[in-house]
């Protein structure tokens, strides 16, 4: 009886909502620091705060015990260039990374990751994670070093990324939470951002939030607050019938659109990327030869391998080649930093004509992963450590693959039977895009060498920030924003929150449940925001499309939206998550009228303004709203080198971070 | 065919069983039911039932729930169909077909991921 049907039929009677009702309650909870989203960005800041001997309070949409979008797991850990086997400066990977990004990049977290990334899984390390091959099951394999033990990743020369156990990385997390004295609100979706004297533009004081099992609200009262919640996934593409289920379903923009509302500035929104949204296949668990299955064997239906060739167009003969940089290249970046691929940082890869070379018969479908032509450490490290400790894998991949009896030893795993076309790129399980479902790029909050936004008392980490993307870089760039805001709280007072704005708040959220259960519900909704999304924000965008697309979301806030209806707790925050993707498209699209010119770097196509990557706006474009005025402004793409900054990275770097005993800077020694 | 009493009910949410229990070895204890990030479980009424799965069109198919479980074998992570009917793999030496679900499966190979 494990079935809602079932009980329903054993029962004839609905079961009640398991835990108490609370609607209208409300509760009030003062700290220093006040941490939005418990994922990996959020952990490391609590985690860096708390240190500093501060009150902190996480609150998480989800359990912190295992959620975020890095909560199921980690395997690769990128831009750990001051690990002690490292041949990449953190400079060299900073420019690198913002030169392949066309300058459309977020130069202190790039940097900021690239300092602290290996202090942070030192930090993993301290509380329990494994990171080294410490019981030699890879002994000997070209990527382990044989004196620290650790495990390297693609460039297996320059040793930057690294490989590692991470598949409990958020228990472990989790329990340096509990020890180290911070508290955890589980199941607290944040609702607004409460402001100095309840005015937008001003210091942030506070949050509300509502219980998503309860109905309760609660009041946080804080010196100063990081947003650390993770990046949209429900904004062009949503279906619960074709499952897509890359990005997790509680990551709507809550931050974001909180964030706005309370007037912080944003950069890139308007850039999105390619996505089949729910055509895609099962992640990590199909035939492929990308990220977590780099340097993976193809095979076609009768057995002949598809080559790999190296950026210069060079078969490589062996496969030890594909871990090998081409001549003249300094490092490969490898995959997952959500970086363009160019030619100075790319990574090996199959054959670049393969889609041609399937249609003229050379290769015929399906195509398999062929993981017994890799040596025995190769083929463990894919199918057994990657597949194995990567977020979703080790249950969802490796548990239920090999229960069913697939063994990497004897079997060719199938890749995906699609049109020639989807095999350009090897990540065959994401599947054939559709140019109109997009999927959030890197449009997040602009933030200075402390991480701080341009609203006072407010912090960024992670996937809040612009430009974000990896497991690491949430990581670093968490512990380096807690330890500036755990600052802020000890120079900081308090400040009075204003009643006004938080009865304004309460009454907003309660609205679904007073609503008839003949209107609009959220799944709805949701579609049909997505609809408009796909339609007027898509791959093409002009400004009649944008302006109508604004139009029609304002459109459904006033009507559809404001009649949809949540019979428990939990509909109640699906239903305000609705409200959250009305809020975080119009942001999008109002980003995506102010950019007058299309762009290669950002996916970004304005069929009124063709032409791409003019020089003119080779800069970032930031957005912000204060008493719904939108406020456009233009950023230099090296403003984090300007005055009043250094025009060195290493400078801003140890002006600006705050260092403590643990923490030794950025790994400077 | 049993006479048993036909209810008026929606039909069921897809997908349909994103999570399946094994009430023999769950003792309903709802470690699970607290650490689901989507809340697609619910405590069950009865005490020391294995959890109702409520909202299993809103499984994110991450496994957390199973890693979580201190009881092997009481929770199934079980991929849509329109995943898993996909999901399949030939055996170099012989030439099988196998499949993610399929009727007859091989033998598991117990091999454990890397630690």
């Amino acid at each position: 009886m494990a079935h809602w049907l079932d009980f329903i039929e054993q029962n004839a009677s609905l079961p009640e909502w398991p835990y108490p009702v609370r609607y209208n309650q409300e509760t009030h909870v003062k700290t220093d620091v006040l941490i939005l989203g418990g994922g990996i960005a959020g952990c490391h800041a609590a985690i860096s705060a708390r240190r500093k001997g501060v009150k902190v309070i996480v609150v998480e949409k989800g359990a912190t015990k295992w959620s975020g979008s890095g909560g199921a797991g980690v395997d690769h850990w990128l831009a750990a260039c001051t690990n002690p086997c490292s041949q990449v400066t953190p400079e060299e990977y900073t420019e690198q990374v913002i030169r392949s990004s066309g300058g459309y990049d977020c130069g202190p977290l790039r940097y900021i990751a690239c300092r602290e990334s290996w202090d942070a899984l030192l930090d993993c390390e301290r509380m329990g994670m494994k990171i080294r091959d410490s019981n030699g099951e890879f002994k000997g394999a070209d990527f382990r070093d044989e004196k620290t033990e650790l495990l390297f990743a693609y460039d297996y020369k320059n040793k930057v990324t690294l490989r590692v156990y991470g598949y409990n990385v958020k228990p472990l997390l989790y329990r340096e939470l509990k020890r180290s004295g911070v508290e955890i609100f589980d199941r607290i979706m944040i609702t607004s951002l409460l402001t100095q004297g309840g005015k937008p533009g001003t210091r942030v004081i506070g949050a509300t939030g509502i219980n998503i099992r309860t109905g309760e609200f609660v009041v946080f009262e804080a010196k100063t607050a990081i947003v650390s919640t993770g990046l949209p996934g429900r904004l062009w593409t949503f279906s619960t019938e074709l499952r897509p289920s890359f990005r997790d379903l509680n990551n709507v923009g809550d931050g974001c659109a909180v964030a706005w509302n309370a007037g912080a500035e944003f950069a890139k929104m308007e850039q999105s990327y390619n996505d089949s949204g729910p055509l895609s296949y099962l992640e990590y668990g199909m035939g492929n030869a990308h990220n977590t299955w780099y340097g993976a064997s193809i095979v076609d239906a009768n057995g002949k391998e598809v080559p790999w060739y190296n950026r210069d167009g060079k078969e490589l003969n062996s496969i030890a080649e594909r871990f090998q940089t081409a001549p003249g290249q300094k490092f490969m970046v490898g995959l997952g930093e959500r970086v363009p691929s160019d030619y100075e940082n790319q990574v090996n890869a199959l054959a670049p004509d393969l889609p041609e070379r399937i249609k003229k018969g050379e290769f015929v479908l399906p195509l398999y992963a062929d993981l017994s032509r890799l040596s025995p450490h190769e083929r463990r490290a894919i199918f057994g450590l990657m597949v194995g400790n990567e977020g979703k894998t080790r249950i969802p991949v490796y548990d239920a693959l090999t229960k069913a009896g697939f063994d990497p030893d004897k079997d060719l795993l199938q890749a995906p039977v699609m049109p020639p076309e989807a095999y350009q790129q090897s990540n065959f399980w994401a599947g054939m895009d559709v140019p109109h479902w997009r999927i959030w790029g890197g449009g997040g909050l602009v933030v200075d060498w402390n991480l701080k936004t341009n609203l006072d008392g407010l912090y960024a980490a992670g996937g809040s920030i612009f430009g974000a993307g990896a497991h690491s870089g949430a990581a670093a760039s968490g512990r380096y924003a807690g330890r500036h805001a755990a600052e802020f709280a000890k120079t900081n007072s308090e400040l009075e929150i204003d009643k006004i704005q938080v009865q304004r708040e309460k009454a907003r959220v309660y609205t679904p449940l007073q609503q008839h259960k003949h209107n609009i519900g959220w799944k709805e909704l949701n579609a049909g925001i997505c609809r408009i999304m796909q339609d007027y924000c898509g791959q093409y965008r002009s400004e009649g499309t944008l302006k109508t697309g604004i139009r029609l979301l304002k459109e459904l806030r006033e009507s559809e939206a404001a009649m949809l209806y949540a019979s428990t707790p939990h509909e109640l925050g699906r239903a305000l998550e609705c409200h959250t993707l009305l809020t975080v498209g119009e942001i999008v699209m109002r980003a995506s009228l102010a950019r007058k010119a299309s762009s290669l770097y950002l996916n970004f196509s304005r069929l009124d303004y063709p032409s791409v990557d003019p020089i003119e706006w080779q800069k970032i474009i930031s957005i912000k709203q204060i008493n719904g005025n939108v406020e456009i402004s233009e950023v230099p793409f090296n403003y984090h080198l300007r005055p009043p900054y250094s025009p060195v990275y290493l400078e801003n770097y140890q002006e600006y971070s705050i260092f403590d005993d643990l923490d030794k800077g950025g790994s400077i020694k | 065919m049993t006479n048993n009493k036909v209810y008026m009910v929606p039909n069921p949410p897809t997908p349909n069983n994103p999570i399946e229990f094994d009430d023999k070895v769950c003792n309903g204890c709802n470690m699970c039911v607290e650490i689901c990030r989507n809340d697609v479980l619910m405590p069950n009424p009865v005490h020391g039932k294995s959890p109702i799965v409520l909202y299993a069109d809103e499984c994110w198919y991450c496994g957390c729930c199973v890693q979580e479980c201190n009881r092997e074998g009481a929770i199934k992570l079980v991929h849509p169909l329109n995943q898993s009917v996909v999901i399949s793999w030939k055996r170099n030496q012989t030439g099988e077909n196998f499949r993610l679900g399929m009727h007859n499966p091989p033998p598991p190979n117990t091999r454990p991921p890397s630690v």
